[in-house]
């Protein structure tokens, strides 16, 4: 065994998990001997969770000898309060600079914890706590876990562009079978990281007794002591011959597939290799495997651009970058939302679930004002009926929201956010109205996709307070906020925005109040490119299919239909407007959208998907097609274009929160980085601007 | 309107040393340990059915705090419906909150309850957040002394000139011989309930015997012991319970309650009184509570076939048993070893001496009463006199 590891050059130090022995006498549990206890613990509290670099790895393999050499009746290992251990140490990850080093990483892991498979003497897993990762692995490795009942579990590394490459991989699929392991492995890490409950776990068998918090470890060595007297017996199934692996594996496939737009990623396809392997080979084979997956993944620069994205939003979600102190936020105790329309119901329903304070609404008629608010009582009713809200709690929130057709009902308010139809006048306007009815300090905000800010705020005798905010659709569910500030936005209103986004739990960006902000105005000169290409030729099938394997969640014409060609229509519009002539306006679009043609795609009779011939037959034919490749090219280095044009004309200040908003906004996939890592490794941005937007080594291999 | 009412079960944390084996673990967490333990042991009842449940502490701040009866009975998992609430009697907490309950079933209130104790003298040290009132003093309505436990004892050797420090000595020395005994037959361990206790430094461990016991302890040991409390005193850590951390749980019921649902009958209450001595003597509390408690049932101390006295202090049960006519070894008494072995986590001892006189009716069918008192602070006792549900009416 590999008896030293040294960190990557540059790497931060590693906060060791110390892996503390202790005896435990059986003799009160009804069983002989001892139990040799193995503690993970990092000496720090439950916001930083154990996790295994090398120096943890090696201490825990010192402390599995020391266990062995007490001769014990059983080994087991056990975490700190609250967690178990969260997984490999990533942090060094992004600084390997040799296959040979992350090869060594992936087998120091192996080497050490098999070995509590493959003692002589039983050892158990006791799961206190949260176990992502390396850390179910280390108990997947032992022959029996126990697992509190309030604890997650989850492999999340497909999510972040891994495979469970300490044994997860070939352990689970042999342990659990097939169908569940692709659902743990695949299915839940490509379903945004979804974390198993306990209850989850047990049923799926990945665990063998779930107890209560309270008294976990000392239930949990009473169960080993059962195992060891014989009184429980844990029966295991041998999967080899099960009949469900092409199909699990086939379901795992297609899952990754449609979260990818049809790209076959290298994590995920990865992933699936082991699993299959799993059915019949060896447990050495099997982590023999999963060390060079491993290896492979690690000196890619997908992996290292997944790791980039991953701590950019882990980070930007508790820091906006640019905000104001805190304490210069305002209180906000009553808010009011203009409109009552489905956007405005929907943030309505949104600030009200967060906030918990009196909404107004307000619309042209009482009719319609009256409709959004039966429209949110209607939503509240509903997560009732699903058990998502206790009725005491939609009985709060439903004698907290009110419609009116008089604006005076604005009164009061510390935040109005207006949401009617974009349409600058008409917004001016309003601001205006409001101002005579609402306190100088009271924040308006507007959740405008395209239309200035800055405009807005003409001629208010409290310009400071206008803000943008602006959400993406569906708004309780996409995490991106863009907070605009105006020239004249002060500090109170923007940290009082960022404040209410907080409460709303969204990732936000601060950004200068222009056109599109960041992610409009990113896909829509993307998408210009691909309407462009269509309008001037290429035949529809490759302009929408150029970019397939690069992972997108959708084509464009997928995102179009999302969208509405409507919507899609305005912006560009609005863009071109405002950002000149680069924004152009499809004759393709216009015409779908005069002739009330709403989606490019549509389903067919047999269920299948195809293009809409009464689109199809809109299209504008030119007479110069581009290749896929041009489409490709042009597209991208429009993004690369764009992008540099946002950061020098200060739109926002850093490369990452461009990419942070094309992760939350568009959901645009970890692998690519957001987007500009990808553009930098593809030698795009060099191309067409002249510099990279990340040094490299930072989202991409050194 | 009185109704009968007996102890189902008992059970108690290993006790630990202050600072030492639970100087990582919360004193709430102990006590939900105690309460779970005892209500593995009684699967015949349902949570639901709990009618109350009373804990001591002697001080009920932080982790004691928080009406610690009702946080207690939350942090165990019993349904939201079982109400909790908290005794305070300083060290006859627990045995306080056995009264309550009995007096609470006699009256036909509660069928079914739990009563416990707690202490973390670790996380507590004694003492913590006192401020007695300087009136005390000023009037002179006690001494000095009065506030000092070890000080009491030493007052107790003033009065009873005949208690020798050689005498509290060998008495401690036979407490701790008699609970290395019971612990090779494994007679103490039988209701201790098993406790994680986490070390940062040294990990995860289950606690599953008592801490404190010196089974090496000999006379010319205890002899070269400090006397802290006063120059050329008598009383020491040697014939003194220690500081200490545990809980205990006891389950109590209306006979009827207990027949009905087939629960086991470990001892049926007879009478109970608590009594006030001079606080600087407090140690001398159980005489006069004890004397209550008999002639309440129309009992004779003659009638006592077994004694669970909590040894506070050596001089203490020695004061007791020379008033009595009891010899320092006599059998009857503590069989098991007491407090200045296993230690004295304040509020929680009482219930710990009812567990104890619990297994001696088992082994004793001939005895019929048993005894479980012990002295408190500011000058008290308190006496519980318990009927064995084996007698068998037969001298042995």
């Amino acid at each position: 065994m590999t008896t030293e590891i040294k960190l990557p050059e540059g790497a931060p130090e590693e906060v060791v998990t110390q892996a503390l022995v202790r005896d435990i006498d059986l003799s009160a549990f009804g069983s002989k001997g001892t139990m040799a206890l193995i503690t993970l613990d990092n000496s720090l509290d439950h916001n930083r969770p154990n996790t295994f670099g090398p120096q943890s790895l090696l201490a825990l393999a010192a402390a599995i000898t020391e266990a062995t050499s007490r001769k014990p009746a059983a080994i087991a290992i056990t975490g700190k309060p609250f967690i178990f251990a969260a997984g490999a140490d990533l942090s060094a990850l992004s600084f390997i600079s040799n296959r040979e080093q992350s090869l060594a990483i992936g087998k120091l892991g192996h080497d050490v914890f098999r070995r509590l498979g493959e003692s002589s003497i039983p050892t158990f897993a006791f799961i206190n706590g949260l176990a992502l990762g390396g850390g179910l692995e280390v108990g997947l490795h032992c022959n029996y876990r126990t697992l509190a009942s309030t604890a997650f579990t989850a492999l999340p590394e497909v999510f972040l562009g891994l495979v469970p490459g300490w044994g997860g991989a070939t352990l689970l699929p042999k342990l659990i079978g097939p169908e569940r392991a692709v659902q743990v492995i695949m299915l839940n890490a490509l379903n945004n990281n979804t974390m198993m409950k306990a209850k989850d776990a047990y049923a799926l068998g990945v665990v063998d007794a779930v107890f209560e918090p309270s008294d976990f470890l000392e239930r949990s060595i009473a169960f080993a002591a059962g195992v060891l007297n014989g009184t429980t017996t844990i029966e295991r199934k041998d999967y080899s011959q099960d009949p469900a692996w092409e199909s699990a594996l086939a379901t795992g496939k297609a899952a990754s597939l449609k979260k990818y737009g049809g790209a076959e990623i290298a994590s995920p396809m990865k992933a699936l290799e082991l699993i299959a392997a799993a059915k019949t080979n060896t447990l050495g084979a099997g982590f023999d495997a999963e060390d060079a997956a491993l290896a492979d993944l690690t000196m890619s620069d997908p992996l290292r651009a997944s790791l980039y994205a991953f701590n950019v939003i882990q980070k930007k979600r508790k820091k906006v970058e640019g905000a104001p102190k805190p304490a210069l936020a305002r209180k906000v105790s009553k808010v009011g939302v203009v409109g009552a329309g489905l956007m405005a119901s929907q943030l309505a329903l949104l600030l009200l679930r967060n906030l918990k304070c009196p909404i107004v609404m307000t619309d042209i008629d009482q009719e319609r004002a009256d409709k959004g608010v039966a429209w949110v009582k209607n939503e509240l009713a509903k997560l009732v009926e699903k058990k998502r809200m206790s009725a005491e709690s939609a009985a709060r929130l439903s004698l907290l929201i009110s419609g009116s057709a008089d604006q005076n009902v604005y009164a009061g308010c510390d935040f109005i956010i207006e949401a009617i139809f974009e349409e600058l006048s008409l917004k001016q306007g309003l601001f205006k109205k409001l101002e005579a009815i609402i306190s100088p300090e009271c924040v308006l905000a507007t959740n405008t996709s395209s239309l200035s800010v800055e405009r807005m705020s003409e001629g208010l005798k409290n310009p400071e307070r206008v803000v943008g905010f602006h959400f993406f659709n569906p708004v309780a569910v996409m995490p991106l906020l863009e907070v605009a500030r105006t020239s004249k936005t002060d500090d109170a209103t923007t940290a009082t925005a960022i404040a209410v986004g907080k409460e709303l739990k969204k990732t936000m960006i601060i950004c200068k109040d222009a056109p599109g902000f960041v992610v409009n105005r990113l896909l829509t000169r993307f998408m210009g490119e691909i309407t462009d290409a269509v309008d001037e030729g290429t035949s529809p099938e490759v302009a929408d299919n150029a970019m397939r394997s690069i992972g997108f969640p959708m084509s464009p014409f997928q995102l179009l239909d999302l969208v509405g060609p409507g919507v899609a229509l305005h912006v560009s519009q609005t863009l071109n407007a405002n950002l000149g002539e680069r924004y152009r306006i499809s004759p393709t679009m216009a015409a779908m959208v005069k002739e009330g043609v709403r989606n490019f795609y549509i389903k067919n009779e047999d269920g299948s998907v195809g293009a809409n011939p009464a689109a199809i037959a809109l299209i504008h034919k030119g007479d110069t097609p581009s290749t896929a490749e041009q489409v490709r090219s042009r597209a991208l280095t429009a993004l690369a274009v764009e992008a540099r044009m946002m950061l020098d004309e200060g739109v926002v200040s850093t490369p990452a929160e461009i990419d942070l908003c094309m992760l939350m906004g568009a959901g645009w996939p970890m692998h690519l980085g957001g987007i500009l890592p990808y553009l930098d490794r593809e030698g795009i941005s060099e191309t067409a601007c002249g510099q990279r937007f990340h040094p490299k080594g930072s989202a991409s291999l050194p | 309107m009185s109704r009968s009412v007996v102890l189902v079960d008992a059970v108690r944390t290993p006790f630990g040393k202050a600072g030492g084996m639970y100087a990582g673990t919360r004193a709430d967490d102990l006590m939900v340990r105690a309460i779970r333990g005892l209500l593995d042991r009684n699967p015949k009842v349902e949570r639901s059915a709990i009618d109350d449940v009373a804990i001591a502490a002697a001080t009920q701040t932080g982790d004691q705090g928080m009406n610690i009866g009702r946080s207690a009975t939350l942090l165990a998992g019993l349904p939201n419906t079982v109400p909790g609430y908290s005794i305070d009697r300083w060290c006859a907490g627990a045995l306080t909150a056995v009264t309550t309950i009995a007096g609470a079933i006699a009256f036909g209130s509660n069928d079914i309850a739990i009563a416990g104790g707690v202490e973390h003298m670790g996380n507590h040290p004694m003492g913590e957040l006192m401020d007695p009132n300087p009136r005390y003093l000023a009037e002179k309505i006690v001494e000095q002394d009065a506030l000092a436990m070890g000080a009491t004892a030493e007052r107790l050797h003033d009065r009873f000139p005949t208690i020798t420090k050689e005498r509290a000595d060998k008495y401690a020395l036979n407490s701790q011989i008699k609970t290395t005994k019971a612990y090779e037959a494994g007679l103490i361990q039988r209701d201790l309930i098993p406790m994680a206790a986490r070390s940062a430094e040294l990990g995860w461990t289950i606690a599953t015997v008592d801490e404190a016991p010196r089974p090496t302890t000999t006379m010319e040991g205890l002899a070269g012991l400090k006397t802290p409390f006063r120059p050329a005193g008598r009383v020491t850590a040697g014939n003194s319970s220690g500081l200490n951390d545990g809980a205990t749980a006891a389950l109590l019921a209306s006979e009827d309650k207990a027949i009905e649902l087939g629960l086991t009958i470990k001892a049926r209450l007879v009478s109970y009184a608590f009594a006030g001595v001079e606080p600087e003597v407090m140690g001398f509390g159980p005489v006069p509570s004890t004397i209550k408690a008999l002639k309440q049932s129309g009992l004779t101390i003659d009638d006592i076939g077994l004694f669970e006295i909590n040894e506070a202090f050596a001089v203490q049960v020695l004061a007791f048993l020379e008033h009595f006519g009891i010899a320092d070894d006599d059998v009857r008494v503590n069989p098991f070893g007491g407090a200045i072995a296993v230690g004295h986590p304040l509020a929680s001892s009482g219930v710990r001496l009812m567990l104890n006189l619990a297994r001696s009716f088992e082994d004793h069918p001939e005895v019929r009463y048993g005894l479980t008192t012990m002295c408190i602070g500011l000058g008290m006792g308190g006496s519980v006199i318990w009927e064995n549900p084996h007698f068998n009416g037969q001298v042995k």
